[in-house]
C-alpha cells in the first residue's frame, strides 16, 4: 500500500463490511471450491439470548437464605412418573444426553458411562444402538429410538432403564443425520448393518409413523413389548415448544425432552445448525405452559438441553420450570474434547482448540469422536469418566449453591420469581422481569 | 391349543401372556379371536410359538417379533412386523403402509397386496408380497430381500443400499439410485427358494432385479441433484 495519494488525498482506513465478514467471505471460497454444503460437529456457534442474559436475585429480607454447608438442598429427580412401573431414578438433575456409538468411539461411550454412574446419573444410547461399553457401565441406561433405527432391536429395548422416542434434535429440527464414510469402521457398519465405508444418511422422519395420532400407537408398541415397565421419554428440537409438547404428552409421554438450537449434533449441515430452531431460552417457558395448561407440570417432567455449561444454567433451566438437564457438548469438553494440550495438532486439521468441530471426519485428536483406533488410544475411558464425574459434582454444587442462596431446600423450588434478565429479548423470552423493573414484554396486563 | 378372546381379556393380558412363552413353552399355539383391528397385537414376542388372530388387526401386529409364528386371518394395519428380527409373519388379507419397515431377520408374507412404503429401510428381512406394492417402498431399504408378484408403486427402492427387490409385474418408477439388474443364476435360486417359502405359484423366469446403483455411497457433487 502506498503511504501517500499523489495528489494529497488521505486514504480512508481499509474497512471490512459487517455483511461480508471474513467468515462469511470464507464460506463462499469454500462452497465455490467444493460445490457441497459444510458439515460440521456442535451447536449453534452464533450469538443468541441465553441463560447468560438471566440473573438470580438472592435472598433479601422477604427471602431468607439457606446456610451454603449445613443445610439441605436436595437434587434428587424421578422420570417417568406417569406411567412407568419402574421411573428413573436420579441423584443429580443432569443426564448425559444421547450421543451416538459412531459418533463416538466406544471408550468414550464407556468413560460417559462411567461418569454418569458415579455422579448418581443416566446416559443415553445414540443412533447406532446400544453398546456393551455403554450398557456394562452405566446403570440408568436411556435407549434412543430414533428414525434410522440402526442396531434397534428387541433384546436392547428390553435391556433399556427408559426408552427416548427421538422426533428431533435441537440442531437439525426436521433434519436426519449423517456420518461420514470415515468413521464407517467394520464394528459401525456391523451395527448399523451397511456397507463399510460409505456416506451413511440417517432419516429425518420416523419410518412407521407420521403425526401425533400415530405416535400415540407407537408409545402402546412400546409399553407392550417391555410390559409398562420403563419411561417412554420423547425428544423434541425446540421448534414449536408449546404444540410439541402438548402433542408429545396427549400421545403419552412420561417425559418430554426438549432440545433447544444450542445443542450439539455430532455432524449436520452448518446451514441447518446455525439457522433452524429456536434458542433454549425462548422453547422452557412455552413447554412448562403446556405442560400446566393440561395439568402434567411435574407429572410428565421437563427435561432441557442445548448449551448446559455450568450449575448456573441448570438452576436457571430448573427456574424456569424444567425438572432436569441433559448435556451433550459440555460432557465431550469434560472428557477432554477440544482440550489446548492438542493445539499443534488442531492447527495441522486448520483449526485451533475451543473451534475445532470436524468431528464426523473422525481426525479428533483427543481419540474421541473417532473410530481410528490409533487415536481412541489416547483416550483413557477411566480417567475420562474420573473427569466426568468430577465435573457433574461441580455442576451440582454449583446449581446447590444458587438454590440455598434462593431459599430453596430443593433444586424444584427454583422458580421464575428468582430470576431477573438483563436483556429485552432474554425477559421475553424467559418472561423474567427486565432488572430494575417489574415488567417483561407481553407480561399480562401490560400493553407491549 | 389355546384361545384368547381380545376384546373380554384385554392387550395388557394377551402379550403378558405371550411373552411368558420365552420361559414356559407348553402351550404352543394360540388363536386370538375378536383382534377387531386392535393395536400392538402379539409385539415383542421371543419364543417358538405359532399365534393365529383370527382377524383383522390394527398398527404394528407382530411388532419387534423374533422367533414366532403369527398368522393374521385378515387384513392388516399399518407397521405389520416391524423391526421383526426373526421367526414368520403371514398375512392373508391386505397389509397397510409400512409392512416390515425396519426388519432385520425373518419372513413377512402377505397373501394380498401391501401399501406404500413397505419394507422401508428394511435390514435383513424377507418380505414376499403375492399382489402389488405401493409408492416409496423399500425407501433406504439397507439389506433383505422382496418379492412382488404383482406390480411395484413409484419409487421403488428409493435412496437403497444392498437389499434386493424382485418384481415379477410393472414398476411405475424406479426411487433415486435404483436400477433394474441382471438376474444371474444364484438370484435365480434365491428367488426360487423365497418363492416358494411365501407360497407364490411363480416363476422365478418371470421375475426382474432391481437393486441398487451405488451412485450415492459416498458423496459425489455431480450427483448432488439426486440426494
Ligand atoms: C457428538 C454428538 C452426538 C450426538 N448424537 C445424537 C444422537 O445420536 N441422537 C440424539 O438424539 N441426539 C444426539 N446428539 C444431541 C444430544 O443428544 C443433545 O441434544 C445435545 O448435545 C444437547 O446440547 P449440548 O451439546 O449443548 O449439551 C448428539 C450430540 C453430540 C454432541
Amino acid at each position: 500500500m502506498k503511504d501517500h495519494d499523489p495528489r494529497g488525498i488521505p486514504h480512508t482506513t481499509p474497512r471490512q463490511s459487517a455483511t461480508f465478514t471474513q467468515d462469511a467471505n470464507s464460506d463462499i471460497r469454500r462452497a465455490a471450491a467444493t460445490g457441497i454444503y459444510d458439515i460440521r460437529g456442535g451447536g449453534a456457534k452464533r450469538k443468541v439470548p441465553s441463560f447468560d442474559d438471566l440473573l438470580f436475585l438472592g435472598a433479601s429480607i422477604s427471602r431468607y437464605p439457606l446456610e451454603g454447608y449445613r443445610e439441605k438442598c436436595e437434587t434428587k429427580v424421578t422420570l417417568g412418573t406417569r406411567h412407568a412401573k419402574n421411573p428413573m431414578e436420579l441423584d443429580i438433575p443432569i443426564t448425559i444426553a444421547g450421543m451416538s456409538f459412531g459418533a463416538l468411539s466406544g471408550p468414550a461411550k464407556e468413560a460417559l458411562g462411567r461418569g454418569a454412574n458415579a455422579a448418581g446419573t443416566s446416559t443415553t444410547t445414540g443412533d447406532g444402538g446400544m453398546t456393551p461399553e455403554e450398557r456394562g457401565h452405566s446403570s440408568k441406561l436411556v435407549y434412543q429410538y430414533l428414525p434410522s433405527r440402526y442396531g434397534m432391536n428387541p433384546d436392547d429395548l428390553r435391556k433399556a432403564d427408559a426408552i427416548e422416542i427421538v422426533v428431533g434434535q435441537g440442531a437439525k429440527p426436521g433434519g436426519g443425520g449423517m456420518l461420514l464414510g470415515q468413521k464407517i469402521s467394520d464394528r459401525v457398519a456391523e451395527m448399523r448393518n451397511l456397507p463399510k465405508g460409505i456416506d451413511q444418511r440417517s432419516s429425518c422422519r420416523h419410518p412407521d409413523w407420521t403425526g401425533p395420532d400415530d405416535l400415540e400407537i407407537k408409545i402402546l408398541e412400546l409399553r407392550e413389548i417391555t410390559g409398562w415397565k420403563v419411561p417412554i421419554y420423547v425428544k423434541v428440537a425446540g421448534a414449536r415448544p408449546y404444540f410439541d409438547t402438548t402433542l408429545a404428552v396427549k400421545a403419552g409421554a412420561d417425559v418430554v425432552v426438549l432440545d433447544g438450537m444450542q445443542g450439539g449434533t455430532a455432524a449436520t449441515q452448518d446451514v441447518f445448525i446455525e439457522h433452524v430452531g429456536q434458542p433454549t431460552l425462548a422453547c422452557i417457558r412455552p413447554a412448562v405452559k403446556a405442560l400446566q395448561d393440561l395439568g402434567m407440570h411435574r407429572e410428565v417432567q421437563l427435561v432441557i438441553s442445548g448449551g448446559i455449561r455450568s450449575g448456573a444454567d441448570v438452576a436457571k433451566a430448573m427456574a424456569l420450570g424444567a425438572d432436569a438437564v441433559a448435556i451433550g457438548t459440555a460432557a465431550l469438553i469434560a472428557l477432554g474434547d477440544n482440550d489446548p494440550k492438542w493445539e499443534k495438532e488442531y492447527n495441522e486439521l486448520g483449526t485451533t482448540a475451543g473451534a475445532y468441530d470436524d468431528w464426523h471426519e473422525g481426525l479428533d485428536p483427543a481419540g474421541i469422536t473417532t473410530q481410528d483406533p490409533d487415536l481412541m488410544s489416547r483416550f483413557d475411558p477411566v480417567e475420562g469418566g474420573r473427569r466426568l464425574k468430577n465435573y457433574l459434582k461441580v455442576l451440582t454444587l454449583e446449581a446447590q449453591t444458587i438454590a440455598r442462596a434462593c431459599g430453596k431446600n430443593h433444586m424444584h423450588n427454583l422458580e421464575p420469581e428468582d430470576l431477573v434478565a438483563l436483556t429485552m429479548e432474554a425477559a421475553a423470552m424467559a418472561q423474567v422481569p427486565l432488572a430494575g423493573t417489574d415488567w417483561y414484554p407481553g407480561k399480562p396486563g401490560t400493553s407491549y | 391349543m389355546q384361545t384368547f378372546d381380545l376384546e373380554a381379556q384385554g392387550l395388557r393380558e394377551l402379550n403378558a401372556t405371550l411373552h411368558a412363552q420365552a420361559t414356559d413353552t407348553n402351550q404352543t399355539v394360540w388363536d386370538i379371536v375378536n383382534p377387531k383391528g386392535s393395536h400392538a397385537i402379539a409385539v415383542g414376542l421371543d419364543a417358538p410359538i405359532e399365534v393365529n388372530v383370527k382377524g383383522s388387526t390394527g398398527y404394528y401386529c407382530a411388532g419387534m417379533n423374533k422367533q414366532a409364528t403369527v398368522h393374521v386371518h385378515g387384513s392388516a394395519g399399518p407397521g405389520v412386523a416391524e423391526n421383526m428380527m426373526s421367526g414368520t409373519v403371514i398375512v392373508e388379507g391386505d397389509a397397510s403402509q409400512y409392512a416390515g419397515a425396519t426388519g432385520h431377520g425373518g419372513t413377512l408374507i402377505i397373501k394380498g397386496n401391501a401399501s406404500s412404503r413397505c419394507g422401508i429401510s428394511m435390514k435383513g428381512i424377507d418380505i414376499i408380497v403375492h399382489g402389488n406394492i405401493g409408492h416409496m417402498s423399500a425407501f433406504m431399504a439397507q439389506s433383505g430381500n422382496i418379492v412382488v408378484c404383482g406390480d411395484a408403486g413409484d419409487a421403488l427402492g428409493d435412496s437403497c443400499y444392498e437389499a434386493r427387490f424382485f418384481v415379477r409385474g410393472s414398476v411405475k418408477s424406479l426411487g433415486a439410485d435404483c436400477i433394474e439388474k441382471e438376474m444371474r443364476p444364484e438370484h435365480i435360486e434365491l428367488l426360487t427358494e423365497l418363492l416358494e417359502r411365501g407360497g407364490c405359484d411363480a416363476k422365478p423366469e418371470e421375475f426382474k432385479r432391481y437393486g441398487s446403483a451405488r451412485q450415492l455411497y459416498n458423496f459425489d457433487v455431480d450427483n448432488a441433484a439426486a440426494y
